[in-house]
């Protein structure tokens, strides 16, 4: 195996041991990019001085005798991370040019604890989209088919550790932005509960739905990446002062005495009879675990796509106002600061971004606020008060992480349809509990000449991210989905 | 300046009748003042940077306060204890639940393009503001919110020569100020006078200034103040069409542009035209107002709760802790002074303008028991001795004790006026208690009269001459003799005894 | 587009047009005559979907802000270091010494 393609927490227990050291997997990884990123896309930025860097301090650190729980683990940043020095986009044109001057709390987190900054990677423009194909700075493909999206927001990360170009993607999850990709591209994709990781460097979409987590090709990698990312942040209000449960110490190898609610109202018949036995083979597979299946209901859930769709909005009108061409970023200039606004502004942001803006605008307006905004986030107290009923009977609720497999490019020209990925994530968003996709098995689309990964999603209470780990860890040991097919880079890379 | 609006009226060209007539009020102008104080902490309201006036632009920032990409607030707590401090200073109710929200608009010095403010659930609630006119009335003008938000930074306007916004070309923005905690205070209207306005103003100053939550200065731009003016027939109870008028830049020049503003408005009115809603600049040079811009375009300013931030539950526990540590206030001390001390009203307002002096002035009071003579040599010799020294009194050697002491003095006879201005220059220089002094030097006085009428009789055979002077008629040279008198007997003298006996033996 | 009372509930009406115009100057986005056209299909047809809310009887919920619930989170008041001004104005699009420079304000 070469060493690029080896998981976060066998490079971390090999640095940290001492047979081989960071700058050697560091070299490694940064060739295996250069090789195949041209094609994949993965990167906007690859941080090649930096990683070589920082591959050389947490040598002397091992050296020093410091425990690293990622020492010398290649890691991919998403590019709405600040990184000091660093370009930082968030896909935009924007920011197409902008170095942050700080780190974002959650990457130096990761950073003091070994890992190596690979790279800054494609995104969907402020996080808005599933694709990736809303970047206004290059094009993201699926490792596992090129024809296809890695899915989004976080695409980058997603197809960068997918590619093996990272053992660790770091990803923000809006509405799924995370789960999604990560069911796309064959990985374990984690949203920790909404505060358990400081947002602070985080370029904003929607502030109270944003949350900071890993992309990983296992679940234990998941487990040390978030040990290692998560925690208070005196920078972040938002930010949870609760401690942080050993969670990678405590993977479970059955689920044995768990009750697992079924959604009644997630009928996976919907997604066609493929889908469907997939999902029915999953949660059977959950049951052959030891788990008890439950049926629960989510009477509200159906709402969570329209509630998202003004609470996200709103939020991000406000939140992108600062980029107006005074201080940082574009600037395209006017006959006076308000031409010079709308114009640089007009230029800056792409359509998706200036539809969020817009209708999150007109939601908050005079008129409309109570009509659309408020109702909203009372709508959003239903859905959370349905998943707090739901977990008076069961420990974990299973369903799909997306409704398909990874769709071809440009499949989704209507905006809605779009939006309608985000169907099975964004009501966990709304009500701010940990959730993953973990790998459940493969489909190969109509139209298509490979098997495409499909994700199970599994959620729990608030801050019981070490349960929801610990079961995703005892199925993914026991299914093996993710191992069943490799990456196509192969072909790409020429080896 | 101090003029009033009735003295005014009584000659301005809205007089009823004619020649003869006698000049009555026919308007009333109703107003309403909106401050923003910026609020003293060593910290900006969501970020660690400096809260500083002045500074080299662009150096007290950080990535929150010029709102970098993925910067985040977070509250200050001695901000929120400020605004607390001064909603209970002015009476007003402190809920158990407020949130910050977000005011929505551009503007090239905020950096956000958002203002983190407080809408529906502001830190405080009511209120009012107890002040007082020049003649020692006392007013009250009821508050309609005080809300904490954060300020903006600051642009020069350039390219046109006068540093004003219009026919500007370009501006230059500087965010040193940008985050700096501010308080937002807005009155009823109910102030009828440019003299009323500024009795609020003032204690509204002097209040903040006192119970540490400002320095309040208006030079420095950490008081900044607007004005909602309008007039209405004397007699109704409708509000009239109202002007906000904004640039003012002293009290002075809040005085000036009230006044003008009403005058310009009666004469509209009474000229048979309708006053239009608008904002109007003060021009401190023409003194007069001129509008800046007509009828506001409606605002949209899409308020909603910051998610940023997390509510704020106040316990009635730090209330109580913040209401105890609150001093005696401008208005209260005022009411005490003038009528319990029988001060006058400058008197009382030099005091109140001066807390380390008020406090002071106030040991004094209770040690002696005298505030006739506390005020005397407070507001007298000490104050003058001050001036000339250029130390503050409290931090003189004069101790409060030692000043009753003295006045104890004055008051039991046992020295005169003449020692006791002697007495409190040597005190000022540190020599200590003035009874010490009067024991160890013998000044006391004396009154023995038989020591007093040897004195007497002793000047009156050394001055023949100004004895004839006055018997035949020129009885004015007795304040030569009886000077004669207290410098032979080295002040001590008891100049009354003196004076009575002189003119005893003049006469016999 | 008007939002009406219902029975005490709020229904909203998406058959009326966005002002799409509006919003875009609110937001400080221009927008070119085909833009507004388009978007404002897109936004009615988004605000139809939205629409599905109005079934949804909320007259006796409280409304969410923040999903996990924390108080009083504030910071001492101490200072921090700042930023270097050159690191700060390196990014500006325009500068002028030490100051950020923009175009002429107007004022509203
Ligand atoms: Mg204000
Ligand atoms: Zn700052």
């Amino acid at each position: 195996m070469e060493l690029f393609e080896r998981s976060a927490a066998e490079i971390a227990r090999d640095v940290q041991g001492g047979t081989v050291s960071a700058a050697d997997v560091t070299e490694a990884v940064l060739r295996h990019v250069h090789a195949v990123d041209g094609e994949i896309g993965a990167y906007l930025t690859v941080l090649d001085d930096v990683a070589r860097a920082a591959a050389t301090r947490v040598d002397e650190r091992i050296k020093a005798g410091e425990k690293l729980p990622l020492a010398g683990v290649p890691l991919s940043v998403k590019d709405n991370m600040c990184l000091t020095g660093t370009r930082t986009t968030a896909g935009s044109k924007i920011l197409e040019q902008w170095v942050a001057p700080y780190t974002a709390t959650a990457v130096a987190r990761m950073l003091d604890a070994g890992a190596i900054p690979i790279g800054k990677s494609n995104m969907d423009e402020f996080a808005m989209g599933s694709s990736c194909e809303n970047s206004a700075l290059g094009v993201t493909k699926n490792p596992y088919d090129l024809t296809r999206v890695p899915g989004g927001s976080t695409g980058g990360s997603a197809a960068a550790v997918a590619a093996f170009e990272a053992a660790i993607g770091m990803g923000s999850d809006t509405g799924g932005s995370i789960r999604e990709p990560g069911a796309f591209c064959n990985l374990v994709g984690f949203k920790p509960t909404y505060g358990r990781v400081s947002r602070y460097g985080l370029i904003a979409f929607a502030s109270s739905l944003d949350q900071i987590g890993p992309l990983t090709r296992t679940v234990e990698d998941a487990a040390l990446a978030y040990e290692a990312m998560s925690g208070w942040d005196p920078m972040d209000s938002t930010s949870i002062d609760r401690e942080v449960e050993p969670v990678s110490s405590h993977l479970r190898g059955d689920l044995s005495g768990l009750k697992i609610g079924i959604v009644k109202e997630f009928d996976t018949r919907a997604l066609g009879d493929e889908i469907d036995e997939l999902y029915d083979k999953a949660y059977h597979d959950l049951e052959a675990l030891g788990a008890e299946l439950i049926d629960v209901s989510l009477p509200t859930a159906d709402y969570g796509l329209a509630t998202y769709y003004l609470i996200a909005p709103a939020e991000c009108s406000s939140n992108l106002a600062r980029f107006d061409g005074v201080r940082y970023g574009l600037r395209v200039e006017g006959a006076d600061v308000h031409d010079m606004y709308e114009k640089t502004r007009a230029a800056g942001f792409g359509p998706e971004v200036k539809r969020r803006i817009l209708i999150g605008t007109y939601a908050l307006s005079s008129g409309y606020y109570d009509a659309y905004y408020v109702r909203a986030q009372k709508a959003r107290t239903l859905i959370a008060d349905d998943f707090r009923k739901a977990f008076a009977q069961c420990d974990l609720i299973a369903c799909p992480a997306a409704s398909s497999p990874a769709f071809q490019f440009n499949a989704k020209s209507d905006p809605y349809s779009m939006y309608l990925m985000d169907y099975y994530t964004i009501p966990m968003s709304l009500a701010g509990l940990p959730a993953l996709s973990v790998p459940c098995g493969w489909i190969t689309p109509p139209g298509g000449d490979r098997p495409m990964p499909m994700g199970l999603q599994l959620t729990s209470p608030l801050f019981t991210e070490k349960l929801l780990l610990g079961a995703a860890h005892a199925y993914e040991r026991a299914t093996q989905h993710a191992s069943k097919h490799k990456p196509a880079f192969d072909a790409v890379s020429g080896r | 300046m101090s003029e009033t609006m009735s003295a005014r009226e009584a000659r301005g060209p809205h007089e009823v009748g004619g020649a003869e007539a006698r000049p009555e009020r026919r308007f009333e102008a109703v107003i309403g003042i909106e401050c923003h104080v910026e609020l003293k902490t060593r910290s900006k309201m969501f970020c660690g940077c400096p809260n500083e006036f002045g500074g080299e632009p662009n150096t007290n920032v950080c990535p929150v306060c010029l709102a970098l990409p993925g910067a985040l607030p977070v509250a200050n707590t001695a901000a929120i204890e400020h605004m607390i401090r001064a909603g209970l200073a002015f009476n007003a109710e402190i809920p158990a639940f407020s949130k910050f929200d977000r005011k929505n608009y551009f503007y090239p010095d905020m950096p956000k393009d958002y203002q983190i403010s407080q809408y529906d659930m502001p830190l405080t609630q009511g209120g009012v503001v107890r002040y007082w006119l020049d003649d020692g009335t006392m007013k009250e003008c009821r508050l309609t919110r005080i809300h904490l938000e954060e300020d903006t930074g600051k642009s020069t306007h350039a390219g046109s020569g006068d540093g004003r916004i219009a026919g500007s070309t370009y501006s230059l923005v500087d965010f040193n100020r940008a985050g700096v905690p501010l308080m937002e205070c807005v009155s009823e209207p109910e102030i009828h006078s440019a003299e009323e306005a500024v009795g609020y103003l003032e204690s509204l100053r002097r209040t903040l200034q006192q119970i540490g939550v400002s320095d309040v200065k208006m030079e420095e731009g950490s008081l900044r103040c607007d004005a909602n003016v309008s007039i209405r027939p004397v007699g109704s109870t409708e509000l009239g069409t109202k002007t906000e008028i904004k640039n003012m830049n002293s009290f002075r020049s809040v005085h000036r542009a009230i006044e003008s503003e009403i005058e310009r408005q009666i004469a509209v009115i009474e000229s048979g035209g309708r006053i239009v809603q608008e904002t109007r600049g003060w021009d401190e040079v023409k003194g007069v107002t001129h509008s800046m811009r007509s009828k506001e375009q409606a605002h949209d300013y899409r308020y909603f709760p910051d998610p940023d931030l997390v509510p704020l539950e106040v316990s009635r526990a730090v209330v109580e802790r913040i209401r105890a540590e609150l001093p005696e206030l401008p208005p209260a001390r005022f009411v005490r002074y003038t009528t319990q001390y029988g001060l006058d009203v400058k008197q009382a307002t030099q005091l109140i303008d001066n807390v380390a002096l008020a406090l002071y002035f106030d040991e004094v009071v209770n040690a002696s028991g005298n505030a006739k003579q506390s005020t005397n040599f407070v507001l007298g010799d000490l104050s003058r001795l001050a001036n000339e020294t250029q130390t503050p009194v409290h931090a003189s050697p004069v101790t409060p004790a030692h000043l009753a002491e003295l006045i104890a003095l004055v008051e039991g006879k046992t020295i005169n006026s003449k020692i006791a201005k002697d007495l409190i220059e040597r005190m000022w220089r540190g020599e200590g208690s003035p009874k010490a002094i009067v024991e160890r030097e013998g000044l006391a006085q004396t009154s023995d009269p038989a020591a007093i009428e040897k004195f007497v009789d002793d000047v009156l055979a050394a001055n023949e001459k100004s004895v004839g002077e006055y018997k035949a008629g020129k009885t004015n040279v007795i304040g030569f003799l009886v000077g004669q008198v207290m410098k032979a007997s080295k002040g001590k003298a008891d100049p009354q005894l003196v004076n009575a006996l002189m003119k005893q033996k003049l006469e016999s | 587009m008007n939002s009406h009372t219902i029975n005490g509930s709020i229904r909203i009406l998406s058959s009326e047009k966005i002002d799409v115009r509006y919003v875009a100057k609110l937001a400080r986005i221009a927008l070119t005559d085909d833009e507004v056209e388009r978007f404002g299909t897109q936004l009615s047809d988004l605000l139809e979907h939205v629409d599905a809310l109005s079934r949804l009887d909320v007259s006796q919920v409280a409304a969410t802000a923040q999903v996990v619930e924390s108080r009083n989170v504030e910071r001492p008041d101490e200072e921090r270091p700042c930023l270097n001004r050159e690191t700060v104005l390196t990014e500006a699009p325009q500068r002028q010494g030490g100051f950020f420079r923009v175009p002429r304000i107007i004022a509203e």
